[in-house]
């Protein structure tokens, strides 16, 4: 018999063994961190992505210039310009001070549309892995439906429909991603709907609602955060490109695309200089890219 | 087998069916009386509330979708308000030069995807691999738009080897199989294929590596097979899924050319949407965009079909 104040061995070994199993098992997103730390590429994408974010919030401070001003005696100036670094375009503008101004229309509309796709994506997924039958049904064939149009064309068809203009460039990108949200959002709850532990919860006579708040969300939200993140780097470039055609933003107003299509014209006067506001989508658009799949490894989603 | 092939052809005619009424959708949705799309705005009063009573516009719109469904199933898109001229007339050329870059870009999009990714699935993990991931994520990042002005500007500009526009001498739009216009081909094409390369390397790596770790190559090993025939075996397993990727990726091209035929002025689908879309011209808008999502449901409905003929492995009854 042992007393309180005199553990035995074997309960001593037990604590140990107790205290070793707390040690071992961190928590999950501890373990996400640390291998994520641990790869070198994504981290390098995170801190550029983290630079251009700070950079493009606080563009007022940081450009030289005004980004509306221009000067016909200054006209597409080349990179390396005294006072204006990275060149002039076509009506004088600074260059540098429009592509710090320009990354914030050209970032809202990257990350908006798939912030709203997110949420009623997932919303209608969750809804339709879960509860299955005819709901499943319903959604998931009118997801089909536009899921029979190539990206760009449903983009810009619907865009192009409803006029040129931030508001409808947005609410059409939001509508492309939608379907493919809901798609992924649906496979991953029916995987999670039949595990053990959503039976043990019905068992036991938790409400549908609470079995989704509880049990669902926290184990699909992950992969389809995942999978959204991957589609900041297409949305980036879908964006850019309905103001490359005209249909985004309208000028004088700074975004990238729209001051690649403007700059268009001057490809052969200071083609460099022309093709300056696209090096800024290519790279934000493939640092999101690469951040998106070392996040994927990092958590552990499959796909 | 046979019932699996006729399920899915008939499915696909609920599907093709909304994606009509999606693209009739696209009027109504435009801001301002449909009626525009179809009477220029300076038109007479009573020219217009004619032309409502012909078009059946003032009935409701189910009936409305009936009326517009039977005349586009004959091939009648309506009358461009730019020119005047029949939608389907200039969208059969257009299409055409569509195709060709299309096809031509997905080909070598194929090709290169193929070779990078058999390459990296093969030796994972080594330098090789490395790279072809590399271009693989550089290929699907990159604006391609942004990516044709920089061919253009490298190619034409600078060294002053290829046209930068147009689709044949003289901005001539009528494709023909020969040097002056295969030149103008060259960059829009190559511009246009990063997007499969990049996909296609993502796959084929993918499936060579998990073909690689199946017990049959062991086995194969085991009899004492070369590399070569090894590498045949892999080929005949990876193959249905990875021209199931090409086959869309080849309809994906179609629609999303869009951008780089503006670039290029290349006369085809995207050239004419561009155009559209400047002088709000709603008929071409639409017939367009009708023309090429079927194009993408038909192309969907092959792939399916011939990946299901191809792979015994799958069976769908």
């Amino acid at each position: 018999m042992s007393t309180a104040t005199t553990p035995t061995a074997a309960e001593a070994e037990l604590a140990v063994q107790a205290r070793q199993a707390t040690a071992r098992s961190e928590g999950y997103w501890a373990g996400v961190w640390k291998r994520l730390r641990r790869d070198p590429v994504t981290i390098v994408c995170g801190a550029i992505l983290l630079l251009m974010l700070l950079a493009i919030i606080f563009a007022p401070l940081l450009a030289p210039h005004d980004p509306y001003q221009g000067s016909m005696i200054r006209r597409l100036r080349a990179i390396g310009t005294p006072n204006y670094p990275l060149g002039t375009d076509e009506l004088g503008r600074d260059i540098l001070t429009r592509l710090l101004h320009g990354g914030r229309l050209s970032w809202f509309m990257g990350i908006v549309p798939v912030v709203f796709a997110f949420v009623i994506g997932s919303t209608l997924g969750i809804l339709a892995g879960f509860v299955g039958g005819k709901v499943n049904m319903a959604i998931m064939r009118t997801t089909d439906i536009f899921y029979a149009f190539p990206s760009v064309l449903l983009a810009v068809a619907i865009s192009g429909a409803l006029g040129a203009g931030i508001f409808n460039a947005i609410l059409a990108l939001t509508l492309v991603f939608i379907p493919q949200i809901i798609r992924v959002a649906e496979s991953v709850t029916q995987g999670v709907r039949n595990l053990d532990f959503v039976d043990a919860a019905r068992a036991s006579g938790a409400s549908g609602f609470t079995i989704v708040r509880v049990h669902v969300l926290g184990n699909v939200l992950g992969p389809i955060f995942v999978y959204a993140t991957s589609l900041i780097s297409v949305c980036m470039i879908l964006a850019s490109g309905l103001s490359f055609l005209g249909l985004g933003t309208k000028p004088p107003e700074p975004e990238w695309g729209l001051m690649l299509n403007t700059l268009r014209t001057a490809i052969y006067v200071q083609p460099w200089v022309a093709v300056l506001p696209g090096v800024c989508i290519f790279v934000t658009s493939i640092c999101f890219n690469l951040l998106a799949d070392g996040l994927r490894q990092a958590m552990d989603v499959k796909g | 087998m046979i019932l699996y092939l006729l399920r899915r052809v008939l499915y696909a005619v609920p599907i093709a069916l909304a994606v009509g009424f999606v693209c009739f959708m696209l009027v109504q949705i435009a801001p301002g009386d449909p009626i525009n799309a179809i009477v220029p705005p300076d038109a007479p009063a009573d020219v217009v509330e004619q032309v409502r009573k012909d078009y059946g516009l003032d009935k409701p719109l189910p009936v409305q979708f009936g009326l517009w469904l039977s005349k586009v199933v004959v091939g009648d898109l309506g009358r461009s308000l730019a020119t005047g001229r029949p939608v389907w007339a200039d969208l059969q050329t257009a299409i055409a030069n569509t195709l060709t870059l299309a096809f031509a870009a997905s080909m070598l999009g194929f090709v290169l995807g193929c070779v990078l990714g058999g390459l990296a699935g093969t030796f994972r993990g080594s330098a090789i691999d490395r790279g072809a991931v590399g271009l693989a994520v550089a290929g699907v990042s990159v604006p391609h738009y942004w990516l044709g002005m920089v061919m253009v500007v490298i190619f034409s500009v600078q060294l002053n080897w290829l046209p930068a526009m147009g689709a044949g001498p003289g901005g001539s739009s009528d494709w023909a199989w020969n040097w002056e216009h295969m030149k103008h081909l060259i960059l829009p094409m190559v511009t246009l294929s990063v997007i499969p390369m990049g996909i296609v390397t993502r796959t084929v790596r993918g499936i060579v590596a998990e073909t690689m770790n199946q017990e049959f190559v062991t086995a194969l090993r085991g009899k004492g097979l070369t590399r070569w025939h090894i590498f045949l075996h892999v080929v005949k397993n990876a193959a249905p899924n990875a021209l199931a990727v090409m086959g869309l990726q080849l309809g994906y091209l179609m629609g999303g050319s869009i951008l780089v035929e503006t670039v290029f002025s290349w006369p085809g689908t995207g050239l004419l949407l561009n155009s559209a879309i400047f002088q709000r011209d709603l008929p071409v808008l639409q017939g367009t965009i009708l023309v090429l999502a079927m194009f993408f449901v038909a192309l969907n409905l092959v792939v399916d079909l011939v990946q299901t003929a191809l792979d015994p492995r799958i069976k769908r009854a």
